[in-house]
């Protein structure tokens, strides 16, 4: 089997995921809470919480998955590398390189289009200076796509992070850039997937 | 006025508190059931109130409960699906968001009712928020003494956990789900096995929809007779519609099942009307994957009949003239929407959000996709509109999931009812070069149905 790790570990050289070779580690509380959620799932089941420590791992190691995260994460839930690769992979919330301060993500599908989705992306590419899928150049925001986000009742719609702006206007985005802008480090820290659970 | 029996609480301040909502004659649909019933009297009443699932399928909930595996040593699961990701559907949220303890109580019943001593809440990753209101609703349920071991000294247990989806549509689908849950990539599973003979961790397991185990909390305050009075036919009970696009009052409303489609949409105590004081054009009543339909035939059937929100008066006249109810995801368009547009953004999404495992979804949506986009910016033929015909045709029952099927139905019944749209793109490139070009097209009076 280790032959076998030492294989895949060699494989990995993806034009998106990077080893860093840095040493990853969660804190002392957080490891309390990981084996926690592993007790929710029956014995010898421990890759059920791939995904809320992915999700865990992404918050707290540094705003993406990198080789070497997802590495840790496998020896942590007792799996192998390519488990975890090829499920941080799948899922669109899982990102393979670091994002601005402020992830934005514009709903994009039917409902939200319907109602002005597309000029919403439009503006903030404007206000912003970059294309959908790039970060500005002073790290604050990365602007993305993203189809629906369920909250068609007030589009369009648009996730900072993981909050939701509904019903958004050309004002209203401009109000929030100026606030995100200004008010940089008052930001209320989001709250921590480990304590989810 | 309709009656409302599912989301009745939800205007209480601070029903998120188990306090308000034990004050407001919370939680004595579970008592009732743990203390005066059996196991079996509940899946009767379930049975007899003709509960259909409420996710899209709307297959009886009370025959899925009964094809459970009750005998089996293995421990037996209840996973609610809250991975709600349909394009036009967010009643499940709003559910969650305010009424945390209907589910959980919806849950208790339904897990005592089956065996289950542990169920899992798997939540759509992008819905933090909710996770947390729900991790709140279930500590409070725990110090309360309605979850845990021995729940209300009646001996039943029962642990709820919340599992984070990973924003990917196709666990939504029930296997899907399982696979996830698992901690896998969410591609589906080949049935049979059934879930409920094989299915979380190869154990007996029932999927049911966030609303669908609400509505069991009703179901049990009232007795399943009482429930099934309510709706016509086999459609009975309430159910919750999202009601979003060009309204004038877009939200989640419960309604009676048998209401008229006009009734829905242009009364002020529902939708209002549409915006702006345009015209109907069109309608996908049930979330994205269900067939579009103009205004005349979402409002009528081809007998001549008032359409009403059934499951059977909603798929009257089958594909060719009728849709489904689906998840109630229900999206009106204005005159001014183009639907060769819609049909070009769906299928985005259904490439996109296709998990690539059977290839006449993965490889189909992929194609698709960019002929409608050529269409949609004037780029189009004649036989591009052959070819998605072609292509739909193709996925449709061709895959393992009913994701293939959602994929190619939006497209089949956009061409079978909006030809004209997507002729007139190839007609005139000149005009649908601007995007917002919906309200610049001229159709022939003849395709014109508005309403």
């Amino acid at each position: 089997m280790q032959n076998y790790e030492c294989r895949m570990s060699g494989l990995i050289n993806h034009k998106l995921y990077k080893r860093e070779n840095k040493k990853v580690e969660f804190s002392t509380d957080t490891l309390k809470r990981i084996r926690e959620i592993i007790t929710h799932y029956p014995a010898g089941r421990k890759k059920s919480a791939l995904l809320p420590v992915l999700h865990i791992a992404q918050q707290e190691l540094g705003g993406y998955l990198s080789v070497d995260t997802m590495d840790y994460v496998a020896s942590l839930l007792e799996i192998q590398p390519i488990e975890v690769y090829e499920v941080a992979t799948f899922y669109t919330m899982f990102h393979s390189g670091p994002t601005g301060k402020y992830l934005i993500e514009v709903c994009q599908t039917g409902p939200c289009a319907l109602c002005g989705g597309e000029h919403i992306l439009d503006h903030l590419e404007n206000v912003l200076r970059i294309k959908n899928g790039e970060t500005t150049s002073d790290g604050l925001f990365t602007l993305k796509t993203v189809e629906c986000l369920g909250a068609c009742g007030r589009a369009p719609v648009m996730q900072i992070n993981t909050g939701f702006y509904e019903s958004m206007t050309i004002e209203k985005i401009d109000r929030i850039i100026a606030d995100l802008k200004n008010e940089e480090n008052q930001q209320p820290s989001e709250t921590r997937w480990a304590e989810l659970f | 006025m309709g009656r409302v029996i599912l989301i009745d609480k939800i205007g209480i301040p601070g029903i998120r508190d188990f306090a308000v909502y034990r004050a407001h004659g919370g939680y004595s649909s579970a008592e009732k059931a743990l203390k005066e019933m059996t196991p079996a009297d509940v899946s009767r009443e379930v049975t007899k109130s003709g509960l259909r699932g409420r996710g899209g399928a709307g297959f009886l909930t009370g025959l899925k409960w009964s094809f459970l595996d009750r005998k089996t040593d293995y421990p037996k699961y209840l996973v609610c699906n809250a991975d709600e990701s349909e394009p036009g559907t967010f009643k499940d949220r709003y559910l969650m968001e305010h009424l945390p303890h209907l589910l959980i109580e919806g849950l208790i019943i339904s897990s005592f009712a089956l065996g289950v001593k542990t169920c899992y809440i798997y939540v759509r990753g992008e819905f933090k928020y909710i996770i947390g209101i729900l991790k709140k609703a279930i500590d409070e349920a725990y110090q309360q003494k309605f979850l845990g071991e021995n729940i209300l000294g009646t001996g039943f247990s029962l642990d709820i956990f919340l599992h984070p989806g990973g924003g990917a549509y196709i666990c939504g689908e029930e296997t899907a789900m399982l696979e996830s849950l698992e901690g896998k990539r969410g591609n589906p599973r080949i049935k049979p096995p059934f879930p409920a003979y094989k299915g979380l961790y190869d154990c007996p397991t029932v999927v049911n929809n966030v609303e669908t185990l609400a509505a069991i909390v009703p179901i049990i305050g009232m007795g399943g007779d009482a429930y099934a009075k309510i709706g016509v036919g086999k459609s009975t009970g309430t159910k919750l519609i999202s009601a979003c696009g060009n309204i004038n009052k877009p939200g989640v409303y419960e309604i009676e099942l048998g209401l008229p489609v006009e009734d829905f949409i242009f009364s002020e105590e529902y939708c209002g009307g549409i915006k702006n004081g345009k015209r109907l054009k069109a309608v996908v009543p049930g979330g994205s994957s269900v067939p579009v339909l103009p205004a005349e035939l979402i409002l009528h059937t081809v007998k001549g009949e008032q359409r009403l929100m059934t499951y059977e008066s909603l798929a009257e006249g089958g594909f060719d003239s009728g849709t489904m109810l689906g998840s109630g995801g229900f999206i009106v368009y204005d005159e001014d929407a183009c639907m060769v547009r819609n049909t070009w953004n769906f299928t985005r999404f259904y490439h996109h959000e296709s998990c690539g495992q059977c290839s006449p979804c993965r490889e189909g949506t992929a194609w698709m996709e960019p002929v409608l986009r050529r269409i949609e910016q004037g780029k189009g033929k004649y036989s591009d509109i052959d070819l998605l015909v072609n292509i739909a045709d193709k996925i449709e029952g061709n895959t393992i999931c009913p994701f293939g099927d959602a994929a190619a139905w939006p497209v089949s019944s956009a061409i079978r009812h909006f030809r004209h749209e997507f002729e007139f793109h190839i007609q005139h490139p000149e005009i649908v070069k601007n995007p917002d070009h919906g309200s610049l097209i001229q159709y022939p009076a003849s395709s014109i149905q508005y309403r």
